[in-house]
């Protein structure tokens, strides 16, 4: 169980950076709190894992320290740090059995034979595998082999955290969600701090308590699945978070409002004052789910023309044109749509405004 | 990073590794008197004498000529028939195709002492004896099976999709193997390339035994050193030296494919 | 890969088939002959069945020389494959500059001609005017005449031969070690594995495949070894490093005795085509997957 902080942590790849650019991981403040379990989100080459590796230690980072429980761990090997770690596809020993591998980290460490006995067969139980403890760990399922490499994480009774990189990529879907039942139960057994990196943000918002997106090296927001999908801090996670993600729409400022498309979306006059302070390029955003279309004119609606309206089972998404802009909205099963003019409104509740991609207010 | 320990003892095995022919390098900047008066490790009195005698002797350079000749007419003749089987084996199935794999391997496990004087017999019969083509012929025994085996191998890892692509867009096989497929398996030209070079350049027995004069490789003229006052020492090193080269240079620039090839272990 | 059943696939094996047929199948057939047949001149021959199989069988210098040839090849594999694994554990692990410099000077021995190997260690055994062969006999003390001592035949063969091929095993090692993915040496690393535990775990099993093709190659082309030793030794002093090959050349070329050669000949090449089937089971159950 640990308490992890990153200060002022970042790291290149290249041996003398010069600038932002050079940086697979922006110099940033990061802080784990002990017991819960996080999503590093992001897409392929955002940083999250040479994150994770910088925690584990089997990465040094160019620039920072890196404390567990308020202890300077920066300089210590991974075996030290008492980390665990799951990777991409399974990790196993081939020559060895189900009990041996899950043995290993004990032995290792010269844990006494009978405890190492104990050990691995409540973790076995935990995982599903005691029946397979005598086979060789070879012949096995991708899935149960990621169960060993997590058992030999969990083995470990000074585990400080489970670092998970995309570690259900190998399995097969209708499998998936078992695994993750599992997860959740360890962590919930367990109360490890988990740190689950994936590109995948149904894996994410379903798995953990915080979610961290990153793009681009930067850590752009972090925050309980509600925030980051009620409140974007920046442009990049509204589009990234929800299926399909955030309208983005560019406007300009108004006297009373924002200007799109000749039209003026009324915006609360304080925050309007920030958006003017806050300067850069004006951006608003609000989820297909929370646009509001009806085949009639109303007060601060805009007509717009649908031109497409797609079933998707249990719900219908709307693409509208407004002006040169395309607005989706995410209309429930019982709702009705049909290609021609309609009106939208922006509640403003849920309507956000952008300056230079980051949240204004 | 524990690279100190392990870079020492590294690097004194190359330098065990590199001691014979430095030894014959030392040999070949010395005069045959020089050798034989005393033993020295590094040369006094260096000299290039021993190459300048074979660049300018026809009977010795000649002899790498040759040498290089019957290797390239080799590895050409091995690459171009290789290449289509290969392409069969990897993508086909027929008739007998298991056992004429088998057969090709045993062929690259032959003993070349097995087939030495009836292979001189046949070929004496077709008048090819003491020919370039003839050699690069006989070392097709063991390089097409290699280049056959390590092409298969490389082609194996170029998904059938892409050739059944390139036939809906309306490719012939021969157009398709040209222009699409062969530049996916460059590497392994590549290496391919490399290992008969390789084994046909250090090979002696057949190129020895079927060439008399006129296509005399380096490796049978080196044999004639002798003289009235004995072997000469510096010019024979110096000879050797020389046949270092072009293995050398070859290595040098397939080096990156090198790895590549003996990961597919079928040296 | 999925194969279709194509018998028109002959027409681009044909050239392989006939070219490689002709090299090797007629000589075959040629030899055969040979060894059924007392061969006086080009008009006189006959027919004498079984009769060169049997004496080469009995003969004792056949079966010694198969006993020299066997005690070399198990030779060869004991020292080459542990030293060839070593010397691919200390090479660079990262691609780069020094990894390439190191391939290439180590696969340096193998691109030498073989007749030249020969060579090279003649003139590095020589008491007169060697390094090896002055440091052995003035500064060790040691008596070095290995043309007229057994024992240091063959240690100078061996030395020669392990010089020679080891580098093959190193970079087939190399190869199988360049191949395991990081995040097994990081899981490693994350339970706390010693150095030679990651060796008995991870690199060994690994390297399962190439050292699989390792150990056949280089039995089997020790198993036909030829210009090297004779250069060196010419099969000597005596009998005593004549191996298989050295033994058929003689009785072919050298004493031209076709019948006892072209025994000799097919009872060698059965001994190699047993080998060589072994070899391909075994490369069909751990090959095809190196490919990737």
């Amino acid at each position: 169980m640990a308490h992890i902080e990153l200060k002022a942590v970042g790291h290149s790849y290249l041996p003398s950076p010069a600038g932002p650019a050079d940086y697979a991981l922006q110099p940033s403040d990061v802080v784990w709190e002990d017991g819960s379990a996080y999503a590093l989100l992001g897409p392929s080459g955002s940083g999250k894992t040479t994150l994770l590796n910088i925690i584990s230690g089997l990465l040094r980072p160019s620039v920072g320290r890196i404390l567990f429980n308020g202890r300077d761990i920066t300089e210590l090997t991974t075996a030290e740090r008492n980390i665990a770690q799951v990777f991409q596809f399974p990790v196993i020993y081939d020559t060895m059995t189900v009990f041996d591998n899950l043995a290993f980290p004990l032995r290792n460490r010269g844990i006494a034979e009978p405890e190492v006995r104990a050990r691995v067969h409540k973790v076995a139980e935990l995982l599903e595998l005691d029946r397979d403890l005598r086979h060789r760990a070879s012949g096995l399922a991708a899935d149960a082999k990621q169960k060993i490499s997590l058992g030999r994480g969990l083995v470990r009774s000074d585990v400080a955290a489970i670092l998970f990189d995309e570690p259900l990529t190998v399995i097969d879907p209708h499998v998936k969600w078992t695994l993750r039942l599992k997860l959740k139960q360890i962590h919930q057994e367990f109360k490890l701090t988990l740190i689950y990196v994936t590109h995948d943000q149904a894996e994410a918002l379903t798995f953990a308590d915080r979610v961290m997106v990153l793009s681009e090296g930067r850590v752009l927001q972090i925050g309980s699945p509600t925030d980051l999908f009620e409140r974007p801090a920046h442009t990049f996670v509204g589009h990234f978070i929800g299926s399909p993600g955030m309208n983005l729409l560019p406007c300009a400022l108004d006297a009373a409002g924002v200007r799109i498309d000749g039209h003026t979306v009324p915006i609360a006059p304080a925050l309007l004052e920030r958006a003017r302070q806050a300067g850069g390029e004006l951006t608003l955003g609000i989820r297909p789910e929370f646009v509001r279309c009806r085949a009639s004119a109303d007060a601060d609606s805009m007509q717009a023309e649908i031109v497409a309206v797609e079933d998707r089972g249990n719900f219908k998404i709307a693409t509208a044109r407004l002006g040169p802009h395309l607005v989706r909205v995410k209309l429930r099963e019982s709702e009705s749509a049909a290609t021609g003019p309609g009106w939208l409104a922006f509640p403003r509740e849920w309507t956000r405004l952008y300056a230079g991609g980051n949240v204004v207010g | 990073m524990k690279t100190g320990w392990r870079a020492t003892v590294l690097a004194a095995y190359l330098a065990l590794l590199l001691l014979p022919i430095y030894w014959m390098l030392n040999m070949s900047l010395r005069e045959n008197s020089d050798i034989m008066s005393q033993l020295a490790f590094l040369p006094l009195h260096p000299t290039l004498q021993n190459y300048a005698q074979i660049f300018t002797d026809r009977a010795w350079y000649s002899g790498y000529l040759n040498s290089l000749a019957y290797v390239s007419i080799n590895t050409v003749i091995s690459l171009a028939v290789a290449l289509p089987a290969a392409y069969a084996f990897s993508r086909y199935r027929f008739l007998g195709d298991k056992h004429l794999f088998f057969w090709l391997l045993t062929n690259r496990m032959a003993p070349a002492a097995v087939f030495l004087l009836p292979v001189f017999q046949l070929y004496t019969a077709l008048g090819l004896i003491d020919s370039y083509i003839a050699v690069a012929l006989a070392h097709t025994i063991f390089n097409v099976p290699l280049a056959v085996w390590i092409l298969e191998g490389f082609m194996s890892g170029v998904p059938r999709e892409i050739d059944e692509t390139a036939f809906i867009d309306g490719y012939s096989l021969p157009r398709f193997f040209v222009a699409v497929f062969l530049p996916l398996i460059r590497a392994g030209v590549g290496v391919t390339a490399f290992f008969c070079f390789m084994f046909s350049w250090v090979e002696l027995l057949f190129a020895r035994t079927l060439t008399i004069t006129e296509a005399k490789p380096i490796a049978a003229v080196m044999t004639r050193t002798v003289s009235a006052s004995g072997l000469d020492w510096g010019l024979l090193a110096a000879a050797g030296m020389l046949t270092i080269v072009p293995g050398a240079l070859v290595i040098y620039f397939v080096r990156n494919y090198i790895a590549k090839g003996f990961a597919l272990g079928r040296v | 890969m999925r194969k279709t059943f194509d018998n028109r696939a002959w027409l681009l094996v044909l050239p392989v088939f006939l070219l490689v047929a002709f090299n090797a199948f007629i000589p075959l057939m040629t030899v055969v002959n040979y060894s059924v047949q007392d061969v006086f001149d080009s008009t006189h021959r006959a027919f004498v069945g079984a009769d060169w199989y049997r004496e080469m069988l009995h003969s004792d210098r056949l079966q010694n020389a198969l006993l020299r040839q066997f005690v070399f090849s198990g030779l060869v594999l004991l020292i080459e494959l542990p030293l060839g694994v070593a010397i691919a554990l200390l090479m660079p692990k990262k691609g780069g500059w020094a990894a390439s410099l190191t391939m290439v000077l180590i696969a340096l021995p193998l691109l030498i001609p073989w007749n030249v190997i020969g060579t090279i260690w003649v003139i590095f055994l020589r008491p007169d005017i060697g390094l090896l062969g002055h440091f052995v006999d003035h500064t060790l003390g040691v008596h070095f005449d290995y043309p007229t001592v057994p024992l240091q035949a063959w240690v100078s063969v061996m030395l020669m031969e392990v010089w020679h091929w080891t580098p093959l095993v190193a970079l087939l090692a190399y190869a199988g070690l360049r191949a395991i993915p990081d995040a097994y040496y990081q899981a490693a690393r994350i339970d706390g594995a010693s150095g030679w535990a990651v060796f008995r775990h991870i690199q060994l099993p690994k390297m399962r495949g190439v050292l699989t093709i390792a150990i056949l190659l280089r039995f089997m082309d020790s198993f036909l070894i030829y210009t090297e030793p004779f250069v060196l030794t010419g099969g000597g002093p005596g009998d005593s490093t004549t191996f298989l090959s050295i033994y058929l050349v003689k009785l072919a070329v050298g004493q031209f005795d076709v019948g006892h050669a072209g025994a000799f000949s097919i009872i060698y090449f059965l001994i190699v085509l047993a080998f060589s089937y072994v070899f391909y089971q075994a490369l069909q159950r751990v090959g095809t997957g190196a490919a990737r």
